[in-house]
């Protein structure tokens, strides 16, 4: 048996196939944007994991630290650790700003975490190059994305660092590239103001006679200290001993130690639901009006291919096609154009998908859906060629 | 004719190859994304083999360049400040006057006792005639007292007329000891004078803030004429050859940190040029808020220009330890709990938990348990590694290497 579809493609292969690329790049872009979403929900949840914490410690009231901004003592740590069921605690800052390199700044969030242990919470799990940091100073541990080489020297603030070691995939819920530095630095980095503001600070403690009393030697020297110097962090990651359950752990943290406790799916939640909410929706709007836009130009490519055969399609008829035979080769026609289009859009997609400056997530399971929802879409379009096909009049083909 | 009409009877054919081909390069493109991204994918690694090697340990710490004596000049007792002689930067010796308190009426006072102690003088001669006056007197009465018992053994006179001599020589006897006690008196007043001018004195003295030591001048504090507590400083010294480093070393790693260890210290000035100094003295008490150990370390030779508070990096150099397996810190991972490294051994992915050792400031870390020399360590991974992971084992993930 011929097959009526292979022949007619054959006969005009040229317009088929540069449709089904056209049709591809349509659905490329149509998965890409479905990636674009995929990769800021994944950018939140690698965050979560990167941190490789069960449990986040912050201040009372707040949902930090990533979502609002949270300050607690950095010897609240200890208090935790005493806690039943806490395997390992760790002091975490994390901030975002712009770190400069001798070409230019990349926009980073800087995370501070206690160094020395390996697989610590807060620490890099995994490197691509280098080495951990092993100084307590002034050594960074980068992301790929920041473009930074090994052996560079960046500025985080006052103090040049020297890039140790990269890694990949750290990112902040934003999609920033991480940089990891010892946890002191970090600190300071957040917390020391610059040089005029410090100085001027200081001419106005001096300025106020409370506090530079002339009776009392040292006291304003006193208080300058103590306004130089911090000890806050955002937050306190917590791994728990196996056999101890989140939400029992963090129960008493919140209750006794007067701090607020996040457990994993509570913090997904934060991130997923609430930080990346707005943006992830405005992409979502878009997926569906382009999946919407994308089915309505398959269907009337398809329906308008049938309509300029439709000529050929009177003379099948007038020399006794069956119309089964006619339908069956609009709809193979119309999956062929919806499979090539498919493998094009999905291979086209991963490959400009490294470009993208922020994560492209393309999942398996979008695809697969994406095969399903064109397959479907060309069915339902193939019908409407399918009608007009099956109504046209046999005498076109000689009348016209 | 014939080339045109084999052309005709080709071109289906053609067509049909050629749309095949198509289809072809389609499905293989299509398996190629497949492999190589999403879930089937591997991870690409890369591995090295467990060596023999040493670890080289160091601590490193950061502190600020201090004096380790410096001396706060300041008065003992409230006052004003009368005249500053050095400023800062000068050098000076010891005993030198570097400034000077308003006395106020100190030298008013001594002047006032300069005359009560002429007056006491004066007054002690007065006392001293009055004494010969006395002693004349008592010499007299002794005389007529002697010639009044004779005539009396004689009967020539009364027995009253005796007794009024006798009383007489007793009187000017107390006339003498009121003289020598009133002398012994003036000559104590005196004695007083003097220790009370000598204790002004001192005071006047101690307005005079001289240097204890040979030093240089790093701060002026007060101006003439501004009022300072007592203990407060007026002037600020250090002595320059003894500046050194005060180092602070984070205490989760400060374990073999010793005195007279040797040291290389980075200025901030000149990280260039690192100082060679030792561990001059490990301080007992560690500060337990920053979690650090402190240490004081010594320049061998001083460099020229430096400056007290700046900032210096140190490491402190440990003794090599035994050669031994070594690993990379980067490959050290942890499961669960257990910290160990992978092994990329020919079936695939296995967790070899360790003992670890000290680590050096290279990255590298001393294997003392649970590793062969040549075992295949998983050093750099794309992403975290399971026992399950498909792995691809390439030269560099990314980066070159170190």
């Amino acid at each position: 048996m011929i097959s009526l579809a292979g022949r007619d493609i054959l006969h005009s292969w040229g317009k088929f196939v540069l449709t089904g690329v056209g049709l591809g790049l349509l659905i490329g872009v149509t998965l890409t944007m479905a990636g674009v979403y995929r990769g800021m929900v994944d950018d939140a949840r690698m965050l979560l994991n990167n941190s490789r914490a069960d449990l986040w410690v912050v201040q009372q009231d707040t949902q930090g630290p990533y979502a609002e901004a949270s300050g607690i003592r950095d010897d609240v740590v200890r208090t935790i650790l005493g806690l039943p069921g806490v395997a390992r605690a760790a002091n975490v800052t994390y901030l975002t700003m712009q770190v400069r390199s001798e070409a230019a700044d990349v926009r980073a969030m800087v995370v501070g975490f206690e160094i020395g242990q390996p697989g610590f919470p807060g620490a890099p799990g995994y490197l691509v190059a280098g080495r951990h940091i092993t100084r307590s100073h002034y050594e960074a541990v980068a992301d790929v994305k920041t473009g930074f080489a090994l052996g560079q020297r960046i500025r985080i603030r006052r103090h040049d660092y020297t890039v140790v070691g990269l890694t990949q995939r750290m990112v902040s819920s934003g999609g920033d590239p991480m940089v990891f530095i010892p946890l002191k630095d970090a600190q300071e980095a957040q917390f020391l103001k610059d040089n005029d503001a410090i100085l001027n600070d200081r001419a106005r403690n001096a300025a106020n006679p409370g506090l530079n009393r002339p009776g009392v030697p040292g006291l304003l020297e006193a208080i300058q200290a103590s306004q130089a110097s911090n000890h806050n962090v955002n937050a306190v990651l917590v791994q728990l001993r196996p056999g101890f359950e989140a939400e029992a752990v963090a129960e008493p943290i919140r209750r006794w130690k007067h701090l607020e406790a996040f457990t994993r799916a509570q913090m997904e939640e934060i991130l997923v639901a609430k930080l990346i909410a707005t943006s992830a929706r405005q992409i979502a709007m878009f997926l569906v009006i382009l999946a919407i836009v994308s089915a309505a130009i398959v269907a009337f490519i398809i329906y308008t291919m049938t309509l300029s055969k439709i000529r050929e399609i009177a003379v099948l008829k007038l020399i006794g096609t069956r119309n089964r035979t006619i339908a069956g080769m609009i709809l193979q026609q119309a999956l062929g154009l919806g499979l090539i289009g498919f493998i094009v859009g999905k291979v086209a997609a991963t490959f400009w998908a490294p470009i993208f400056p922020k994560y492209v997530l393309l999942e398996p399971g979008d695809a697969v859906r994406g095969l399903v929802a064109v397959v479907v879409i060309c069915a339902l379009a193939s019908t409407l060629a399918i009608r007009a096909a099956l109504k046209v009049d046999p005498a076109a083909a000689i009348g016209g | 004719m014939n080339t045109a009409s084999r052309f005709k009877l080709s071109a289906p054919a053609l067509r049909r190859w050629g749309l095949g081909l198509l289809g072809a390069m389609l499905l293989l493109a299509l398996a190629f994304v497949v492999m190589r991204s999403g879930p089937l994918a591997p991870t690409r690694i890369t591995v090295h083999k467990a060596e023999n090697a040493t670890v080289s340990p160091a601590l490193f710490g950061i502190g600020t360049v201090e004096a380790r004596r410096a001396y706060l000049i300041g008065p003992t007792a409230a006052g004003r400040v009368l005249r500053v002689v050095v400023d800062v930067g000068d050098r000076v010796k010891a005993g030198q006057l570097l400034a000077e308190m308003d006395p106020v009426d100190i030298d008013e006072r001594v002047a006032a006792l300069d005359a009560s102690i002429a007056r006491a003088g004066s007054a002690a001669v007065a006392v001293q005639a009055q004494r010969q006056d006395a002693l004349a007197k008592k010499e007299l009465a002794a005389i007529n007292a002697r010639r009044f018992a004779d005539l009396a053994d004689k009967n020539f006179i009364s027995a009253g007329a005796l007794e009024a001599r006798l009383q007489e020589q007793t009187s000017a006897d107390a006339g003498v000891s009121g003289a020598d006690a009133n002398l012994a008196a003036a000559r104590q007043d005196m004695r007083r004078l003097d220790a009370e001018r000598a204790g002004l004195r001192q005071q006047r003295n101690n307005v005079r803030l001289v240097a204890p030591a040979d030093g240089l001048v790093i701060s002026r504090d007060a101006e003439p004429g501004s009022t300072v507590v007592a203990g407060q400083a007026v002037l600020r010294l250090i002595e320059p050859a003894t500046l050194w480093v005060k180092v602070r070393f984070d205490q989760g790693r400060s374990a073999g940190l010793v005195a007279g260890l040797h040291a290389d210290i980075s200025l901030r000035s000149n990280p260039a040029l690192p100082l060679a100094g030792k561990v001059a003295r490990l301080e007992a008490v560690s500060d337990s808020v920053t979690e650090e150990r402190v240490a004081q370390v010594s320049f061998d030779t001083l460099p020229v220009g430096l400056s007290v508070g700046e900032l210096a990096e140190v490491t402190v150099n440990l003794p090599t330890t035994a050669p031994g397996l070594v690993v990379s810190n980067a490959s050290v991972k942890r499961q669960g709990e257990k910290t160990g490294v992978w092994l990329a051994d020919g079936s695939g992915l296995r967790f070899a938990p360790l003992r670890l050792g000290q680590t050096g400031l290279d990255g590298r870390v001393q294997v003392l348990q649970g590793l062969q020399a040549g075992d295949p360590v998983v050093v750099y991974s794309e992403k975290e590694l399971t026992a399950d992971s498909r792995i691809k084992v390439v030269d560099a993930v990314a980066g070159q290497k170190p």
